[in-house]
């Protein structure tokens, strides 16, 4: 009982020392649940099946996620609670002397610890609760879910979940404390403050050198990864300016303060102005004993400010191609002349006389034999591909083929490409309106927009003997690149290539590969339009489902499903962006936090100097200010610098998928976001330290 | 002589109604300019308290303490850390020193603060450590140094201010006797040859017997003045031995 009271006390005691430690742990509790409950919001019960399968999804990825954010959460809070144990050696000290044993002070810290676990644990889940039920209005909007009747939604599981996962860290928070006090000595324990903190002294010469160094390795590696980006092209060229960049920030924290100690120390009048010397001092003391928190941090914040911007950014693109790229409501499409059996993920499919019979007419006619109203559709335009089985993927690289190969070992070369008849597809960019071609007799047209693709088949164009032979005749290319545009609808540019050829190709009907059809439906509303898309979506009442359900395969895509896939898609990538950016920078912010709280109380002698030679407190405040604002600063600043050209590699190895338009509003967006959690430990650790430092 | 330091009947309180305890007692005495006063007593005299409160890092609780003609007494917040940064210099027995800083940017800190102009402020910090000899240590930091030579340093940025008064709070405390002496000369040595008016507190005769004249305090009041005039040193050592044995002798409470 009395262990109970004086580890109470204790805790009423050190509340301030407690407080950011206690933040952090409501934050990393209240995150926690928040993105583990994401199942069970409102907005997730109402949205469509498609959706559904996503959601799943997002929650089994969400899962794993979870399980990487605890250790890093639970590291965090080891870390934490050292550094608050590390304060209280005197206290420890000073039991010791009154005849306590350790294991009575392992008792007292355990209770402690339980006490500020359970009470954190408790706050974090009804902050978690409250602000999930903001987070589901977000999450309503980005899947566009009804969310006229609000519902407030509590997750059982996930607040088991997080109950046990915090669980689990404050044992093993337990376990280190009880090491790390058995390891303690009496009589260091009692002369723990007195201990007289070395001044680390490096050669300032060897400083600019390091640094000089440091800061040409880190030019290199941003040169890598952007203007000479088209030389990464396997995974393991990517690691080296990864490698150089890790190196060269820990590099530079270790000269930085050395070097600009030697540039300050030159410039005489900021150097003995006011209290500069000391900030400097100070700060120079500091860095040299925090180089790897100061690299972690930054790279933490590097990781967060890139992940935030790019998963943005991908978000934003995705959504303004997905419009580009579905321009009508409905495509269909089945294959032509089947054989009588054929080979399918290596196994052999036999195929029936009316399957046969029905790949020889076209799809309208398919549909209609079948009994669809055909007045649900309307801009109804159908076509032909061609395939030609002398003109693969292979014919066509011909002398570039060992290049190509080399670097891209896993595409299928004996694939025969797409021919399409050049009024086919003008029929086609027109309802789509999209850019339509001409060409002469002799001439062909490559379309492809598939960023990887495009620069294999650029290079073959590029080359004068760009001739092919199409159905036994030859043909050169009109332009010497790829030209774009598509046929079939997708999230995103994806058309690997299609050759447009002149109309009196002599093509022969048995080349022909599939029927296209492509429609929008004739409905003036979207309820209309979503009876509509019953039909041809593959729930299972669907009217294409029927007819594949009786053995007639009739493909399509319809713009409402790519739509909500695809925000589905975008929306996994945000949510996991933001959880695991939102718990990096927690984590940076509360080691920076608890470091410059430690430094503040173990200075305060320090500060008790100034003073007593004259210094007023505006001063003090003053250099207490540039001091945590140096020390929150740096890593950030070096973080944004690796940052945009990180952001920058990263876009450029999403071939397409993100564009650098889009960035700019994520990056706002994500400086807000750092802005609001990195201010609020920055302003805490300054009334923190502000206040430790004040005089009684 | 030109009074720097007057103080006037002051008291110091501590505790509560009930359970009152007096550190200082109607305390009254002046330092001309140019003096070198020492004020001795035992633990728990008051002669901290007092130092304190004419250091102005400690509030009287009645009385007046003016120096240089200001009343020190009635200065509150940054006009009262001007003055403490412009008027005062100090010395203590733990050094004081900021240990990630130099000996060379610890003295000059004193001066920054005040916003001297850079160029004065290297010129000023060389003189005053040739004057000291501690030349030779101005690129060391505080750990690399003697504890003698920290008092040296600490003494460099006490005076380099030129304040009207330089307050010592057991200079010698924490240094072995040879160090004491050497500090004691330099004291000295600031005394006569640049006109620095100290007042320092100690209860050790050997370096109370460096001053001209010693202010005894016992139970916060002044109990006894002795005054050097044309003795020695020695002399004027054995005559503090004296009123020591007195102090002690019928009271019994000396260190």
């Amino acid at each position: 009982m009395m262990l109970f009271k004086l580890s109470f006390n204790n805790m009423k005691k050190s509340i301030k020392d407690y407080s950011i430690y206690f933040l952090t742990l409501v934050l990393g509790v209240a995150i926690f649940y928040m993105f583990n409950s994401l199942d069970s919001q409102q907005a997730m019960l109402q949205v469509s099946n498609s959706q559904k399968e996503i959601i799943k999804l997002m929650i089994v990825m969400l899962g794993y996620i979870s399980v990487f954010v605890a250790v890093v959460l639970g590291l965090l809070i080891v870390y934490a609670n050292n550094f608050l144990i590390n304060r209280r050696k005197k206290e420890f000290g000073i039991y010791m002397t009154l005849g306590m044993g350790k294991r009575q002070i392992s008792k007292i810290i355990l209770l402690e610890t339980v006490f500020v676990g359970i009470i954190s644990l408790a706050i974090g889940l009804v902050v978690g609760i409250f602000a999930s039920q903001l987070m589901s209005i977000l999450v309503a909007k980005m899947f566009e879910a009804d969310m006229s009747e609000f519902q407030f939604v509590f997750s059982s599981d996930s607040c088991i979940k997080t109950c046990i996962y915090f669980a689990v860290m404050y044992v093993a928070v337990m376990f280190f404390n009880t090491i790390s006090i058995s390891r303690y000595k009496l009589i260091n324990l009692l002369n723990a403050s007195k201990k007289n903190e070395k001044v680390k002294i490096k050669n300032p010469f060897i400083c600019v050198i390091i640094f000089i160094f440091a800061v040409t390795l880190l030019g290199y590696a941003y040169w890598k990864v952007t203007a000479d980006v088209n030389s990464m092209t396997t995974a393991d060229k990517i690691l080296p300016p990864i490698l150089m960049g890790i190196v060269s920030t820990i590099l530079i924290f270790w000269s930085l303060s050395g070097f600009i100690l030697q540039v300050v120390q030159k410039m005489r009048k900021t150097y003995l102005k006011g209290t500069n010397m000391f900030i400097l001092r100070q700060i120079n003391n500091k860095i040299n004993t925090m180089v790897v928190s100061m690299s972690v941090i930054c790279l933490m914040l590097f990781m967060t400010i890139s992940i935030l911007s790019s998963s943005l950014s991908l978000r934003n693109t995705m959504q303004r191609e997905l419009i580009e790229m579905t321009p009508v409501d409905l495509n269909l499409y089945k294959t032509a002349n089947l054989p009588e059996s054929y080979i399918k993920y290596g196994k052999e499919i036999k195929t029936t006389k009316e399957q046969r019979e029905d790949s020889k007419i076209t799809v309208q006619e398919t549909l209609k034999n079948n009994g669809l109203d055909m007045n649900v559709l309307k801009d109804i335009v159908e076509i032909s591909i061609y395939a030609d089985n002398n003109l693969t993927w292979e014919i066509f690289l011909k002398d570039r083929i060992q290049e190509i190969k080399a670097q891209f070992p896993a595409l299928s070369y004996n694939t025969a490409e797409q021919i399409v008849k050049i009024s086919d597809y003008n029929k086609i960019a027109s309802i789509y309106g999209i850019e339509q071609y001409e060409i002469k007799d002799d001439e062909y047209i490559i379309l492809c927009d598939f960023g990887s693709m495009k620069s294999v088949r650029n290079k073959v164009l590029e080359d004068s003997n760009n001739t092919l032979e199409i159905a036994g005749k030859q043909y050169k290319s009109k332009y010497n690149e790829c030209k774009s545009g598509f046929i079939l609808m997708s999230t995103s540019h994806t058309n690997t290539g299609i050759i447009l050829v002149p109309d009196n190709c002599p093509l022969k009907e048995n080349m022909k590969e599939m029927t296209f059809l492509v429609a929008n439906y004739n409905a003036n509303s979207d309820e209309e339009k979503e009876k509509i898309e019953e039909l041809f979506s593959s729930s299972d009442s669907g009217f294409v489902q029927n007819l594949s359900n009786n053995g007639l395969d009739i493909d399509g895509l319809t713009k409402i499903s790519i739509m909500e896939a695809s925000v589905g898609l975008a929306t996994i990538v945000t949510f996991i962006a933001i959880y695991l950016g939102i718990i990096f920078l927690i984590a940076s912010s509360a080691i920076l936090a608890l470091k410059q709280l430690t430094d503040a109380s173990d200075n305060k002698q320090r500060y008790t100097i100034l003073r007593k030679i004259g210094c007023d407190e505006k001063m003090i405040s003053k250099s207490l200010f540039s001091q945590i604002g140096i020390f929150f600063g740096l890593p950030l600043v070096l973080a944004i610098v690796h940052s945009i050209f990180g952001i920058q590699f990263a876009i450029s190895l999403m071939s397409g998928l993100a564009s650098k338009d889009d960035l700019l509003p994520s990056a706002i967006a994500t400086v807000i976001i750092i802005g609001i959690i990195y201010g609020t430990y920055f302003l805490a650790t300054y009334f923190g330290s502000k206040n430790i430092i004040k005089e009684e | 002589m030109e009074k720097i330091l007057e103080v006037k009947n002051i008291e110091k309180y501590y505790g509560t109604k009930a359970n009152l305890s007096k550190a200082i007692d109607n305390i009254s005495f002046n330092v001309d300019k140019g003096e070198f006063v020492g004020i001795m007593g035992a633990s728990g005299s008051g002669k901290t308290t007092l130092l304190n409160c004419i250091s102005t890092i400690d509030k009287v609780t009645s009385g007046h303490i003016i120096i240089n003609g200001e009343d020190i007494t009635k200065l509150k917040g940054n006009k009262l850390n001007k003055f403490r940064r412009e008027e005062l210099g100090f010395i203590f027995q733990d050094f004081n020193l900021l240990d990630t800083l130099t000996a060379y940017e610890n003295i000059a800190l004193a001066l920054t603060i005040q916003k001297v102009k850079p160029k004065e402020i290297d010129k000023k910090v060389k003189e005053i450590a040739e004057k000291l000899g501690i030349k030779e240590i101005l690129k060391k930091y505080p750990y690399q140094v003697s504890g003698g030579q920290k008092q040296r340093i600490a003494s460099a940025r006490a005076i380099i201010t030129n304040p009207k008064l330089v307050l010592a709070d057991e200079p010698t405390g924490a240094l072995d006797s040879k160090s004491a002496r050497k500090l004691l000369e330099n004291f000295e040595f600031l005394n006569q040859k640049m006109s620095a008016t100290i007042l320092m507190v100690t209860h050790d005769a050997f370096t109370a017997s460096y001053a001209n004249r010693i202010l005894f305090i016992k139970d916060g009041k002044i109990f006894n003045e002795i005054i050097k005039g044309n003795d020695t040193r020695k002399q004027f050592f054995e005559k503090i031995i004296e009123v020591q044995t007195l102090l002690g002798g019928d009271l019994n409470d000396v260190i």
